[in-house]
Formats: structure tokens, sequence, C-alpha cells
């Protein structure tokens, strides 16, 4: 598949500060493609040097193999939402959508014609004449993703979008942007620190920290098989624990405790197992099975996130265990005492 | 906050009340009922329109009145024009901390005073000014420009005065125009042009309007510069009223002219509201 977008060695700096250090990747067209990181982490610097609002101190960006230096953002083949979405308060929900149309100067039945057909693909029929103030939340975002697609972008950079709405109505945009990528098959640049919203949504993540990319992979990769110890970390829950030494197999938390994990050919200084990797009770005949001696220090109800809190009886290192919502786990109470068993593929160790 | 009648309220009315009633209200209606009220031959005083008839009747009055009219639409919008570029480099170029310290300056000749900065353009503008002292020295005139006592020098006066005023509401507006607004519509295709006149313009209207109706105001009812700047020729509308009652003492053709000038300035600024679409309450706010 071609790449629409390169990345090469970009590099931004203000000042002494580095936002973005030495990056290179590349998208595939049609992707659903996400940066993942935390507040500060150089990924909206990233995207406003894609943009074109910011310019690399070092580095190449290509766009459909053209280089991009040089070029200002009202001449490059993407179109941005942003995160405060930035609708023009003085026009109404068709002229928003016109406005970039109108720039290419295209005559008014064909912009007419395309506005319509991009509000009917956004399910925004019959607003055409609505003040952008008086729409809700979802509509609002729906009107500045339809002013930027209806120019056919070769890339759609998307702000951290959905950041103002509410809960419910995050997960459902979710759904629709992820569907309406699909739809129409333009690229999708996302960018979040709400690693739900990329792991849904996207074909590709990359995870972001201080300036470089930690890993880019699939979702389903990111999660099962972390690469460093902050993407352990960062997506998804996990219990970390500090590790002191290792030998012979057996790992020592920083508490003392002692843990069974074989075939490590590093010198491990983090432990990381998922709360939903935990077996409770594990049956005897299973193998490669890590047994831990827990004793239940809080049960913490949430539905379907329910966990138990507790601490190994060896150490005292805290833990916290999924609960899976069956009668089973009904009997459980504070103080009881159990054991889980995780896989040792489940046990990730990283060195630092 | 209306239903409720309570004593506090009340209290709190007063102030207010008092302030319409004694200092706009009744010295207001006191001019209106003088305006009309005419000595006729045997000494009355009658009620009469003559007051107002006077004015149509003598052309003088009528070139004042046009005159005023026009230049002050003119200084309103040279103010826009030359205080624009200054109060978007001050909000949405230089650094928050600079443009602070930056708008103090710009208040300076607020806090001299008109009079004591009228003289100021005065020693610039003269026939042996600044201005012209430096343009010989260059070699660039032989005799000096004749700027002072024209319309140029009332223009420039009445500029020099007024236009801080509609820096500031400008500066508010623009201050509250969204960065991205201006990103977007350039992420969108627009060229420089587009966005000043798609967005930032429309966007600012508002500002743009009450600073207007504050630089137009104080121009029109001006007498300082154009009576010292404008010289002999200035033939300003206040100029007139100002004769009316300490010159020839007749009040009540002074009160005429003075609620014609308060017709004017409302029907004009009534019909550019109008023009541009803005309400009264947006643009008060």
């Amino acid at each position: 598949m071609d790449h629409v977008l390169e990345i090469k060695n970009v590099t931004k700096k203000f000042g002494d500060f580095t936002a973005v250090d030495s990056v290179s990747f590349s998208v595939e067209d049609g992707g659903f493609f996400s940066i993942l990181g935390g507040s500060g982490c150089g990924k909206t610097t990233l995207l406003r040097m894609i943009a074109g609002f910011e310019i690399a101190t070092e580095g190449e960006l290509l766009i459909r193999g053209e280089s991009m230096s040089g070029i200002p953002p009202e001449q490059r083949a993407v179109n941005i939402v942003f995160q405060n979405l930035a609708l023009f308060p003085m026009m109404n929900v068709e002229k928003n959508v016109a406005f970039g149309l109108q720039r290419q100067k295209l005559p008014k039945p064909e912009v007419q014609k395309r506005v319509s057909e991009m509000l009917e693909r956004v399910g925004l029929v019959g607003f055409e004449k609505k003040d952008v103030n008086d729409l809700s939340g979802g509509q609002r975002q729906r009107v500045a993703i339809a002013r930027s697609l209806v120019l056919k972008p070769s890339i759609l950079l998307l702000d951290e979008p959905l950041g103002a709405l509410d809960r419910k109505l995050r997960e459902h945009m979710k759904i629709e942007l992820k569907v309406l990528q699909k739809e129409i098959g333009t690229t999708f640049i996302y960018i979040t620190h709400d690693q739900s919203e990329a792991l849904v949504m996207s074909d590709k993540v990359a995870v972001m920290n201080q300036g470089r990319f930690e890993q880019l992979d699939t979702p389903k990769n990111l999660y099962r098989h972390p690469a460093t110890s902050f993407v352990a970390g960062f997506v998804g829950d996990n219990n970390e624990l500090d590790i002191t030494g290792y030998a012979d197999g057996q790992l020592i938390t920083a508490n003392g405790g002692k843990l069974f994990r074989p075939g490590l050919d590093i010198k491990p200084s983090k432990l990381y197992m998922r709360p939903e990797a935990f077996v409770l009770n594990p049956s005897a005949d299973l193998s490669n099975i890590e047994k831990i001696d827990m004793q239940i220090k809080a049960l913490l109800f949430d539905g379907a996130n329910s966990k138990i809190s507790a601490v190994m009886k060896q150490s005292g290192d805290d833990v916290l265990i999924s609960l899976p919502q069956n009668a089973e786990s009904e009997s459980l109470r504070e103080g009881d005492e159990l054991i889980v068993g995780i896989h040792h593929d489940d046990m990730k160790c990283y060195q630092e | 906050m209306k239903k409720n009648k309570s004593s506090t309220f009340f209290l709190l009315m007063v102030p207010v009340l008092l302030w319409l009633v004694l200092l706009i209200v009744i010295p207001h209606l006191d001019m209106f009922f003088r305006s009309f009220r005419f000595e006729n031959d045997e000494g009355l005083m009658v009620f009469s329109l003559n007051n107002y008839l006077s004015f149509f009747e003598d052309k003088i009055y009528w070139l004042t009145f046009v005159k005023t009219a026009l230049y002050s639409i003119g200084v309103t919008i040279l103010a826009f024009i030359v205080t624009f570029p200054v109060a978007f480099f001050l909000t949405k170029v230089v650094a928050k901390k600079y443009s602070s310290f930056m708008v103090l300056l710009l208040l300076i000749p607020i806090w001299i005073g008109e009079l004591v900065t009228i003289y100021g353009w005065m020693i610039l503008l003269s026939d042996n000014g600044v201005i012209n002292n430096f343009l010989m020295q260059i070699g660039l005139i032989d005799s000096p420009i004749v700027m002072l006592y024209t319309n140029f020098s009332m223009t420039i006066g009445l500029l020099y005065m007024s236009m801080l005023f509609m820096i500031i509401p400008m500066m508010s507006a623009l201050e509250s125009l969204d960065d991205s607004l201006i990103e977007a519509a350039s992420d969108l295709g627009a060229s420089k042009w587009t966005i000043f006149r798609q967005i930032i313009i429309p966007y600012t209207t508002p500002g743009i309007a009450s600073g207007g109706i504050i630089v137009f105001m104080l121009v029109i009812g001006d007498y300082v510069a154009p009576n010292i700047l404008g010289g002999k020729s200035s033939l300003w509308f206040t100029e007139q009223i100002y004769n009316k009652f300490l010159a020839t003492f007749n009040w009540n053709e002074g009160a005429a002219f003075g609620f014609l000038l308060l017709l004017l300035s409302s029907g004009i600024i009534w019909l550019a509201l109008k023009l541009t679409g803005q309400k009264l309450e947006k643009v008060g706010s």
C-alpha cells in the first residue's frame, strides 16, 4: 500500500525544549492512525507540523511523496479538526461547511451540491441554516468534521476532538468516527490522550512519550506486547512492581516478595501484571502458571470493571485484580485469603 | 431582581435615579423647552419654532453642520484604519507581558489632557515647527508647508485625541477571538486577506462598532481641537453653539442648535448600526 504520509527524522525545538525528538514513521493510505500520549508529550506539535502551522527544526515531511517544506497550511492537502472545533461563530452550518470550497473558487451549484452531500453523510440534513452556537456538542463535532472532509483532503487530522464531550456521547462518537472513516476511506490521523479512543478506533497506534515514539503497533499488540515499560504502564491498567533482583527464574520485589518467572534474558527492574490477566483460584492442572497467595484488602465494585485490591501475603505488595461479576465471586469478603494465578507470559518484565 | 421590591432594591436605585433625573433628564428637558422659546417684537417670551428655523435659513449653519458630520465620520473611519493594526499587534502578535505595558504607554496622552497634547501638535505642525524645520534641513522643501490652522491639522488633532477610545474595545474583541479560528480558516485554504475580511472583521464588528460610536461622539462634540488646530477656517458645529451661548448670549437658539447636534449624531449612529447589521444592546455590552 502507498504511504500517504512519511515523516523522516523530524525534530521540533522551542528554544532549549525539544518537543518532538527525531521522529520517523509513515502512514498507509486509508488507515486510521492514532498518536497516543499524555499532555506535553509532543503529539500536538507533531500534528501542527503535519498541518503546516509549525515548521520542523530538522527532518523531512512528505505527503503523497511530495516534500512539504515551505508549503503553507492553506496549500496542503491536509485538513484539521481542532480540539475546540473552531467553528466560525458568525456563520451558519451550511456556510461553515462551504467555507473551504468557496476558497477554491468552485462554481456555486457545485459548492451547493458537495455541501449537501457532506451534510447528508454526517447526518445533518435540515440543519443547514442553523446557527452553529445552537447545536449540541455532537452536532458541532460533525459540522467540524464535515467542514474538513468536504475538501477531500489526503489526510484528516483530528486533535482530541472528543475531549469536550460527555462520556456517553464520546462512546457514541468513537464508533461514529470509525464507521465514517471506513465509509469514505480518507486517512485519519487522530491525536488523543485517551487510550480507549485510540484502541477502539485505530488500525495503528503510536504511543508517544517525551517527544519520541515508544511503540508503533496495532492496538492489540500494544496491549498484549508492550515494547517498553512506559507503554505497559500507559496502555490499559497494570500493576507495576519494582524488581530488585533476578536469579534462577526468581524475581525479587522491592519489598522482598519472590515470584517465579523463568526465561528472562534481561536484568529486569520492573514487572507489570494486568489486573485482568489473573485467574482466581486456578486449578492445579494448569501449566506455566505462577500462583500467588493474596489477602483481600478491599472489594472495589464498579460493575464490569470491578476490582479486588489485594496484598501479596509474603511481601505486602499491593496488587489490583479484576473481579468477574458472577455468583462465585459474590462470596468474597474483605480479609479473605485467596490464591490467584498468572501465566508466565503475562508477567511482563522490563529493564530500565 | 425586578420583582424584588425590597428596601435594599430601592436604596440601590436612589443613586441611579438621582443621576439620571438630576444630571440628564432635567437639564435636557430644560434645554428642550428653552429651544422653543423666542422673544417676540414686544419683548415677550412666546412658544415658537423660530430658533430652529434660523438654522435652516442661514447657509453657514447648514454647511457647518454637514461638514462637521462628514469630518466626524471620516475621522472615525481613519481611527479604525490607524488603530486596527495596532490593536491586532498588541493582542495577537506581541507577548502578553509586553502588551499591557505598551497599552499603558498608549494611554499617556489621556493622562496629560487634550489641551496640552493639542499644544504639542501646534509645536510640531506650525510653519517654523519641528516637521517643517526638519523637512527644510534635509532639503526636501524650500519654504514651509502650511499645516497648522487647516482642516488637516484639525483632523490630526481630532484623530489623536479620540483613537485610543477605538483601540480598547477593539482589543477586547480581538482578545476573545480564538487563534484557532484564524488557523482553521487558513487550514481550509483562506488567504490572509480572506481571513481578515471573512473571519476577523465579522468577529470584531461589535467591538469596532462600540469603539466607533465613542470616537464619533467625542469628535462630533469636540471643541478644543477644531478651535485651536483648525483656526478660523475650522467651522465646527460646536463652535456655532458656543457662539450662540457666549458670544451672542442667545441661549434659546443655542439650545435649539444643541438639540440639532444631538439629533444629527444619534441619527448617524442609528444609520451606521443599521447598515452594519448591529444591535445597540450587543454593541453596548
